[in-house]
């Protein structure tokens, strides 16, 4: 099976650890060879973390720059930052609501225009989906569940070898009881909005 | 029931390499295990200890490295099962009993995990712990992968049973923070009682046991040499007469490259696993199959080296090469595409890197360093230490912890580190040989892990410094686990101790002991500052709970605060304490209410009185 590579980017408490744990569980019913990789040594105190993922035929549990097919960012200037993962073949998918660094609310730095960031984005990649996932997480009853709305939108371009009924049974086993509802939600209005997205 | 527990074989199971390990010690049929915890480490303890409390497995949260292996070596050698486990720069404070308990020995199985750190992810050092095999001259294993690592721990009990020595068990983070699918092997019951047999002569080494011990040590590393020239977790794959040694997570990122430059028939591998002692008969034989060799092996060249050695005693003159110019560097990480390049350069292959796009065009995008969390205790005790040092020439030691974020800008608050309890022993230095005022800082967990030690030499020596004792409640950097001071019963957890830091503190002798609490600014202020103007060893202990932990605990404050209409936007909250909560919108200072942690310190610092709490609903 021919190797397929995703990065996710996200900041520390945006749920980038489950949403890869829901891939891999999915990708285990599935019958699909998977090697995830973290970074999550600073993840609560507002650093960046960084999954990996490897579906198919390789060794390798982390991915070079320039050799991701898939990048999923949970926030925009974290999508921009990880570029260098991508190729001109590659697949962009990012949130665009924004969390703004403290290095910017201190004068140490510029956050750069959500046009820009998407303008510079498809200019890098074969294809860009950009929506806001924050304001659907809400919209699903919580915004923690910003994670299963970039999955949603992450099934909807069908880029990996799993089934989005896979996602969703990892989804029900792997995620909370109390916010089952507001999960498979999330995941349905994220898969929706790609559907526009990718439309538009 | 805890899903490393499922007593049920060949069943796939989705496992972080730390998980894999401790379900790999299960199924060796582990009944005790200590530790100190340690990012890459951790996960494997923080699933011990919760399984301690579904069975009779016995897992400790010790003070540091050294009494975890002190007390496991007892284990082992009462006829128990047990695993230690610590980062890579823990074996450091470990490697007093190590030396010796290599020359004692063991009679159960007892396995020493040392997660290494490439990269420097967590680590103030990226040592290579491969080396303390050969300085112990204890048998070492390195897997490779994820479910290799299961397959690997289990084995590692059986082996140091056979050898009658505890045996190194060494990862790096990519093993033990990656996730695979490992297929579960039966669990073995434990034996989580035994029995110690005396045996003086064999077991205190004085001078002429000691010698005798050496003598055995060095037959049982020959017996270990011959299990790693036999063992399946050294083996070679491939054919051709290039030849690639490679050792960890690097043989992962060789089978793709080879796969990839399409050369999988031209090249002999050489997978070490069983990596001390390595083997001199396994050596030549592949040496003399090869032409040339590549070793690729993250770190140091510890493996090259004994490569070129063996070659040297065996008359072959074959290029065998590794770290080096054009080829790996001795730091940080590898990672596929290096690899990639490297192994087509050595052997001449035609490879083209994947096209990164141009990226020249990209704006500067902001950092997002790891900071202090909103409402952070740690920033309250630093900005009062900043206050009340204002105007006076400081020196400030610090030390492991999340504190050690506070030597960023706007606090500052750390000048001087080198590891794990040395800001106490280094204040001491300071004092004495400079005219400065010096005020260190370590946390709660530390203390108990060595800085106690320095505080018992400063209080003798009769230094002149402040400390100040981070009492956040928990070892906060790596998860909350446990240390002395914890009270176990919040966690609803019995049959623990709990030591009083005040209590230590006076009874080592300081004669000025001071508690503050660090969300009363005026008033720890005040307190540092008389602190500061005691001649000799003064104490402060800042107490108040890390914020994610009283959040866990449901003691979080809850009212969050906000900025009214009388802010004159000086921003002294932002420019003075930089809490992550704050934000600014129309250049205006706010408060994001979903992160504010309703410390008040900020409300205290106002010059306007403008930050004020959110009221209650209703």
């Amino acid at each position: 099976m021919e190797a397929k590579r995703l990065i996710i980017v996200a900041v520390g408490g945006q749920g980038n650890l489950l949403a890869s744990r829901v891939l891999g569980e999915a990708a285990l019913l599935s019958g699909v060879p998977v090697r995830m990789s973290e970074i999550h040594g600073m993840a609560q105190r507002g650093g960046v973390v960084e999954s990996a993922m490897v579906f198919g035929d390789a060794c390798s549990p982390i991915i070079s720059d320039g050799e991701a097919d898939i990048l999923l960012g949970f926030e925009p200037a974290e999508t921009l930052r990880a570029l260098q993962k991508c190729n001109a073949d590659s697949l962009a998918i990012t949130n665009l609501s924004p969390l703004t660094p403290f290095t910017v609310t201190i004068g140490r730095g510029t956050y750069p225009g959500l046009g820009q960031i998407q303008k510079l984005l498809r200019a890098k990649v074969r294809k860009l989906v950009a929506f806001d996932a924050t304001t659907l997480a809400k919209q699903a009853g919580s915004v923690m569940a910003v994670n299963m709305v970039l999955l949603g939108a992450l099934l909807h371009e069908n880029a990996l070898p799993l089934t989005t009924e896979n996602v969703k049974t990892a989804i029900r086993t792997r995620t909370r009881k109390a916010f089952l509802e507001t999960n498979l939600k999330a995941f349905d209005l994220g898969f929706e909005a790609a559907a526009g997205a990718s439309k538009g | 029931m805890h899903k490393l527990l499922t007593d049920q074989a060949g069943l796939e199971m989705l496992l972080l390499g730390n998980e894999a390990i401790a379900r790999g010690a299960l199924e060796a049929g582990v009944a005790f295990a200590s530790t100190y915890p340690g990012t890459p480490s951790s996960e494997i303890s923080a699933n011990f200890f919760q399984i301690a409390r579904e069975t009779d497995l016995y897992f400790e949260y010790s003070t540091n490295e050294k009494v975890a292996m002190e007390v496991a070596a007892a284990a082992a050698n009462a006829g128990v099962r047990s695993m230690c486990i610590m980062k890579h720069v823990g074996l450091n404070v470990a490697a007093d009993p190590l030396m010796t308990l290599a020359y004692v020995g063991v009679k159960a199985g007892m396995v020493i995990v040392t997660a290494d750190d490439p990269f420097m992810f967590s680590s103030q050092n990226e040592q290579d712990n491969r080396y303390y095999g050969r300085l112990a001259g204890l048998p070492m294993l390195e897997p490779s992968s994820v479910a290799e690592a299961k397959e690997m721990t289990a084995y590692a009990f059986e082996l140091s049973e056979e050898l009658q020595q505890p045996v190194l068990f060494r990862t790096t983070t990519r093993i033990n923070h990656s996730t695979a699918v490992v297929t579960t092997g039966p669990l073995k019951a434990r034996r989580p009682k035994g029995g110690f047999v005396k045996d003086p002569l064999n077991y205190v080494p004085v001078p002429v046991v000691a010698r005798k011990l050496h003598a055995r040590l060095l037959e049982r590393l020959e017996a270990a040499e011959k299990l790693a020239a036999q063992s399946p977790f050294n083996f070679t794959s491939g054919g051709g007469d290039w030849g690639i040694v490679c050792n960890g997570v690097s043989h992962s990122y060789v089978c793709d490259a080879l796969q990839d430059l399409g050369v999988r028939d031209r090249v002999r591998v050489l997978r070490i696993g069983f990596s001390h002692p390595l083997p001199a008969g396994l050596v030549t034989g592949f040496l003399k199959a090869c032409s040339r060799v590549l070793v690729v092996e993250e770190g140091e060249p510890f493996m090259e080296e004994t490569f070129k050695a063996y070659a040297q005693e065996a008359g072959l003159m074959l290029p065998i090469r590794g770290k080096g110019p054009g080829l790996f560097s001795r730091l940080y990480e590898f990672d596929p595409a290096m690899v990639k390049k490297v192994v087509a350069a050595y052997f001449e292959v035609p490879y083209s890197p994947p096209a990164i796009p141009d990226l020249s065009d990209l704006p500067e995008i902001p950092q997002r360093p790891p900071t202090l969390c909103a409402g952070c205790s740690h920033r309250a005790t630093f900005y009062a230490v900043k206050k009340a040092t204002e105007g006076l020439d400081t020196i400030h030691p610090t030390d492991i912890g999340c504190y050690t974020l506070g030597f960023l800008p706007p606090l500052l608050m750390g000048d001087f580190l080198i590891c794990m309890g040395s800001s106490v022993g280094t204040a001491g230095g300071f004092a004495q040989v400079t005219d400065q005022k010096v005020l260190a800082f370590i946390g709660d967990s530390t203390f108990f892990h060595s800085g106690i030690a320095g505080l018992v030499n400063a209080v003798f020596n009769n230094h002149n410094f402040t400390l100040v004792i981070l009492d956040n409640g928990t070892t906060a950097m790596t998860g909350h686990q446990p240390h002395p001071g914890v009270d176990m019963h919040e966690l609803g957890i019995e049959g623990h101790g709990r030591v009083s830091i005040e209590a230590v503190v006076k009874a080592l002798g300081v004669q000025y002991v001071t508690t503050i609490r660090p969300y009363n600014t005026k008033k720890s202020i005040a307190a540092i500052r008389e602190a500061l103007e005691f001649e000799g060893v003064s104490v402060v202990i800042s107490q108040e709970l890390c914020t994610l932990y009283a959040k866990s605990l449901n003691k979080a404050r809850g009212r969050a605060f906000y900025v009214s209409e009388a802010c004159k936007n000086h921003r002294d909250c932002i420019d003075d304490l930089a809490c992550f909560a704050f934000y600014l919108q129309d250049g205006r200072v706010k408060i994001d209410p979903d992160l504010c942690a309703g410390c008040s310190v900020c409300a205290q610092i106002c010059p306007e009185n403008a930050i004020r709490p959110i009221k209650a609903q209703g």
